[in-house]
């Protein structure tokens, strides 16, 4: 009966992470068949997709020390759906990138992704979630062993590049980047925490 | 009644003769009221429009326009639903949103500096002896998007000429209002306030340079700068400075928001130029904002940018042995 009750708990919070992750999208896509997206549609969509994509990676990072302080271990489950989740966004903005922003004017983007280093620091961070992405699967775990936490800790990087990359890109009001890189280093500084204090 | 036009201009840079509108605003104005029609809602497909203004002066034939210029109109929706004006916000539609309840009345303008007749002027008085005209301008963006708009207004040289500046005035500076209270963006120091820009003053007296009043042959949104602003059309359009208060004749260069904030991105002349690059971005090409799209989903209109916005032919010996380099 317990097993019961747990699986039906782990499949609805799996459920609701799904629908939660998705909303963003669907807000999205509601907004272009509406023409609700402005006068500059390419822009909107652009900027939303990497907005997601941060705000999805941080919530990412946030599961791990939320469950510590919690010790609500239930969470550990939505942790790899969150991540692929954020990989997904992050895959999007940079599809929209090169397709509707650059119209796959491929002389611009190897300008942008060599000379520009907002563009460069965006472009790592995306290369560097590719294999975690990857070796997410339940066999790359485990054929993986130890190794496969060391690999994932390049998470923290790759968003750090994301924060990077979003400061660089605003013209002057920082506000929102300063706020996503404090949450960020909050998250950093637990993990860390935590880390010394099982030891 | 037509309206005079500097005799250095070829009408092709500008609006065509045939379409200049003969009216002074008021009087369009008071004639008769009009709804949004055809531009009307043309991002949401409704009849309805989002900026909350009431959308073209119905009583021109802006088709007309567009097709005698040979380069479309951007929709009254565009020009007054993306907007930089940070005193209202920088999100592009947040000025739409937050300059609703902006009150343009009563508004004054003080004339100070190295002039022979400074003084504050109420803004009807400072517009009065001007002869309202409408201009078409492509409007360039530094953020590398661009604009065709017609905007209503008249040459800046009508009031310098007025205050009579003396040999020491080199420049303008011109400064927009300080007021947290009804300028919600002022209470975050994103820029450092009040927003200032200057101009040379050989610029400032171009006949292609104008204050503005008015767009689509009405007044002025509070969104695009009312009850005052300037369109140097040669230049990006952060010069353009918006709800302007003060003009100051200088005999140093003033300094701008923008070069004070980011010396390395921005400077004072800021004139189009596709050769030199934005640290950040290229400004080789700009994104025309139109509608069109695939289907549903948005599209870029890349074009390329022309030197001095295309208007070269009237402005570039302004800038003779200067390295436009140097002086971005």
């Amino acid at each position: 009966m317990v097993t019961v009750a747990r699986k039906r708990r782990v499949l609805l919070l799996k459920l609701a992470t799904w629908i939660l992750a998705l909303s963003p999208l669907g807000w999205l896509v509601w907004l272009t068949f509406t023409r609700q997206l402005g006068a500059d549609g390419v822009d909107t969509l652009l900027h939303r997709m990497g907005d997601f994509t941060l705000i999805i990676l941080l919530a990412t990072l946030a599961i791990t020390p939320l469950r510590r302080l919690t010790g609500w271990n239930i969470l550990i489950r939505i942790r790899r759906i969150l991540g692929l989740f954020g990989f997904f966004y992050l895959s999007l903005h940079f599809f929209i990138y090169v397709v509707l922003d650059q119209t796959l004017d491929w002389e611009f983007i190897l300008e942008d992704l060599t000379k520009r280093p907002y563009a460069v620091v965006g472009f790592a961070a995306w290369l560097l979630l590719i294999p975690l992405a990857v070796t997410s699967t339940r066999g790359w775990v485990r054929r993986l062993g130890k190794r496969w936490q060391k690999l994932h800790k390049l998470v923290y990087v790759a968003v750090a590049l994301g924060l990077l990359h979003f400061y660089w890109q605003v013209k002057a009001d920082t506000l929102w980047p300063l706020v996503a890189a404090t949450v960020y280093v909050v998250l950093l500084t637990l993990r860390l925490r935590q880390r010394t204090n099982s030891n | 009644m037509l309206i005079r036009k500097p005799n250095d201009i070829p009408s092709s840079e500008i609006t065509p003769e045939s379409v200049y509108l003969d009216r002074r605003k008021f009087i369009a104005d008071a004639t008769k009221l009009t709804v949004a029609g055809t531009a009307g809602g043309v991002l949401l497909g409704r009849g309805r429009d989002l900026s909350g203004q009431e959308g073209p002066n119905q009583q021109v034939d802006w088709s007309q326009m567009r097709s005698e210029l040979g380069e479309e109109l951007n929709p009254y929706e565009h020009i007054t639903m993306h907007n930089n004006y940070y005193e209202f916000g920088t999100g592009k539609r947040d000025p739409m949103r937050n300059a609703q309840e902006f009150q343009t009345r009563p508004w004054s303008i003080s004339v100070e500096g190295e002039c022979a007749n400074p003084g504050t002027l109420d803004l009807e008085d400072f517009i009065k002896p001007s002869k309202m005209e409408d201009r078409i301008y492509r409007l360039r963006c530094v953020e590398a998007w661009s604009m065709v708009i017609p905007w209503r207004g008249f040459p800046l040289k009508d009031v310098i000429d007025r205050a009579e500046p003396n040999g020491n005035a080199k420049f303008v500076e011109f400064t927009t209002l300080y007021d947290p209270d009804r300028m919600p963006g002022q209470r975050r120091r994103v820029l450092r306030w009040p927003y200032v820009e200057g101009l040379r003053l050989d610029e400032a007296m171009h006949p292609l340079t104008i204050l503005v009043t008015g767009v689509y042959g009405r007044d002025l949104p509070n969104q695009n700068g009312a009850p005052l602003r300037l369109i140097i059309p040669w230049k990006y359009g952060f010069k353009g400075i918006k709800g302007i208060v003060k003009m100051r004749f200088t005999e140093r260069m003033p300094r701008n928001s923008w070069a004070i904030a980011t010396p390395n991105e921005y400077g004072f002349y800021a004139n189009v130029n596709p050769e030199v690059d934005h640290p950040r971005w290229s400004q080789a090409r700009e994104d025309r904002l139109s509608d069109r799209s695939f289907g549903f989903i948005p599209r870029r209109n890349w074009i390329p940018t022309r030197m001095f916005n295309g208007y070269g032919d009237q402005v570039a010996h302004l800038y003779d042995g200067m390295d436009l380099r140097v002086n971005f």
